[in-house]
């Protein structure tokens, strides 16, 4: 469905992407995550056909980005920052303004309203309504022609926790009807939750990729034993036969209030490998 | 077509609460009217506030909306949306550009229907203010291209809309004014559109005119060469 090779991308002599490659099943919901800077949104515009790579290639519907045709286009949903809504417009007009250009049923528009949870505030002109609100009004113009596959940056950005567990649900559903998605993020528990898989991408390169299990499981290393003590001190000791004897002797002191182990999470993958790469 | 369509059914929605473009369609059509009813002054020239206005507007509404819109939907990020649906920048161009100049003709044709003109005197009118509002329209157009925000759009946009505007009035008082207000295309179309007939027009303004037009398309090419639309 989606596929990179070897991308790179510079701008003049400032490298943003440095050898990316990956592959992207149909039905997956991907995750690329990586810190501000990292390059997300770039590889999105090259492999949507919006920029041109420095060099690889970038293919979608096993058609090179830049030479998609425009039935193929509307096979893909792209929601960015950079694609503004129109402020004075209500809702339905700013979707009507693209089923114009896309040549969609006006039965279509009140559907997708609905389906992102808009059906109220049609005639509510777009600068009047929240943050949420409006990220919803972007998805749902993603989501107007029903596409195959979806390109989401930072579809959930600044989004309290329930609203952003009402876009997960929708991209679930849209991941069910067929959809491929490709989305970034900051948010490392929105990966591990939502994502098939996912690539952790730092300064250009991918650190690691996989799905959210397998990349923790390969750092199982870092799997801490979490003691609190009854003096409200917490002590943490390397989940390794080597700290039994200290955390036997804390229980025979009788100070020990609770004990928990700390499974590496995506957060703790990503400290260690940006970490040690400063360090090095 | 259908992608000029939907540029265009935006700009309708678009125009009732946009107050810049709203004001600039309406501002002289509406003084035009009140002034015509309000003022009756002993020996004021017949249709002068309609002849007085109608430069004005012309060197005006278009100048500023177009720029204004272009530069707005750079600035916002409309337009790449709207290329990312496939629209080419020409069709968007043709939409708004032809939406602003659709506009600013029904303005005209108030300013005109509230004057006391012959059915052939308003026809005559009418293609003054056409060729005057294309004009503008790609200057404007031009100020929206080369601006990164609408802000910039609407700093460049007013001195020029000064000199197109108000050259012409200050041009019946000064003389020294009139020998500069000569070379712009506004004041060709004033002495038109005040009373003159094309036989009374001097070779040298229908050059003046075809200057304008020459460097309006001209700038229009190096602009856009220069800085797309994106
Ligand atoms: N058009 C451009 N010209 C020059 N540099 C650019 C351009 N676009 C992006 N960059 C640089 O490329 C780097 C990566 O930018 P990008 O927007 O892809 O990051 P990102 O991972 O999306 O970050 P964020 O999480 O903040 O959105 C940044 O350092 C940015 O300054
Ligand atoms: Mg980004």
């Amino acid at each position: 469905m989606i596929s990179a090779e070897h991308i790179k991308k510079t701008f003049g002599d400032r490298e943003v992407l440095r050898d990316i490659s990956f592959r992207i099943p149909r039905g997956e919901i991907f995750g690329l995550l990586g810190p501000s800077g990292a390059g997300k949104t770039t590889l999105i515009k090259i492999l949507t056909g919006q920029l041109a790579a420095t060099s690889g290639q970038a293919s979608i519907l096993d058609t090179r980005a830049e030479k998609l045709t425009m039935s193929q286009r509307r096979e893909i949903g792209i929601m960015m920052d950079e694609f503004g809504l129109y402020g004075r417009l209500s809702c339905y007009d700013n979707l009507k303004v693209f089923a114009l250009l896309y040549g969609i049923d006006r039965r279509e528009i009140r559907k997708t309203l609905a389906a992102v949870g808009l059906s109220g505030s049609e005639k509510a002109p777009v600068e009047k309504l929240s943050k949420g609100m409006k990220n919803r009004l972007r998805l749902a113009r993603a989501f107007l022609t029903n596409p195959r596959i979806l390109f989401l940056d930072e579809p959930t950005a600044g989004l309290d926790p329930a609203t952003a567990e009402e876009i997960h649900a929708l991209l679930l559903e849209r991941k069910r009807l067929g959809a491929t998605v490709f989305l970034t993020t900051h948010n490392m528990t929105e990966a591990e939750k939502l994502c098939d898989r996912i690539a952790l991408l730092d300064k250009g390169h991918i650190l690691e990729s996989g799905s959210p299990q397998e990349v923790c499981r390969r750092y199982n290393r870092l799997k801490q034993i979490l003691v609190h003590l009854s003096d409200e001190r917490d002590i943490s000791f390397p989940a390794v036969p080597a700290s039994a004897p200290e955390i036997s002797a804390l229980l025979a002191e009788g100070t020990v209030e609770t004990i928990h182990s700390s499974e590496p999470n995506l957060e703790s993958v990503f400290m260690e490998l940006t970490g040690s790469k400063l360090n090095g | 077509m259908r992608n000029i369509a939907a540029v265009f059914y935006k700009q309708i929605k678009d125009t009732l609460k946009n107050k810049t473009v709203l004001i600039q369609f309406l501002m002289f059509p509406v003084m035009t009217v009140v002034m015509n009813n309000a003022m009756k002054i002993e020996n004021m020239p017949e249709n002068f506030f309609t002849e007085l206005f109608s430069v004005m507007y012309l060197g005006m509404a278009p100048l500023v909306s177009s720029a204004s819109i272009v530069s707005e939907e750079k600035e916002k990020g409309t337009l790449r949306a709207l290329f990312m649906a496939g629209v080419k920048p020409s069709e968007y161009l043709l939409g708004a550009g032809g939406y602003i100049w659709a506009g600013c003709m029904a303005g005209s044709l108030i300013m005109v229907f509230f004057g006391n003109y012959t059915a052939g005197r308003i026809l005559f009118f009418l293609l003054i203010m056409a060729l005057g509002i294309f004009f503008s329209l790609i200057f404007g157009t031009c100020i929206g291209i080369a601006s990164r925000s609408q802000m910039a759009a609407v700093s460049l946009s007013v001195p020029l809309m000064m000199v197109l505007s108000f050259l012409p009035m200050l041009a019946m008082f000064n003389h020294t004014v009139e020998i500069v207000a000569n070379f712009i295309y506004t004041q060709q179309l004033q002495v038109l559109l005040s009373g003159g007939t094309c036989g009374m027009i001097k070779t040298e303004s229908w050059l003046i005119l075809a200057g304008n037009g020459f460097l309006a398309l001209f700038l229009f090419a190096f602009i856009y060469k220069k800085n797309g639309l994106e």
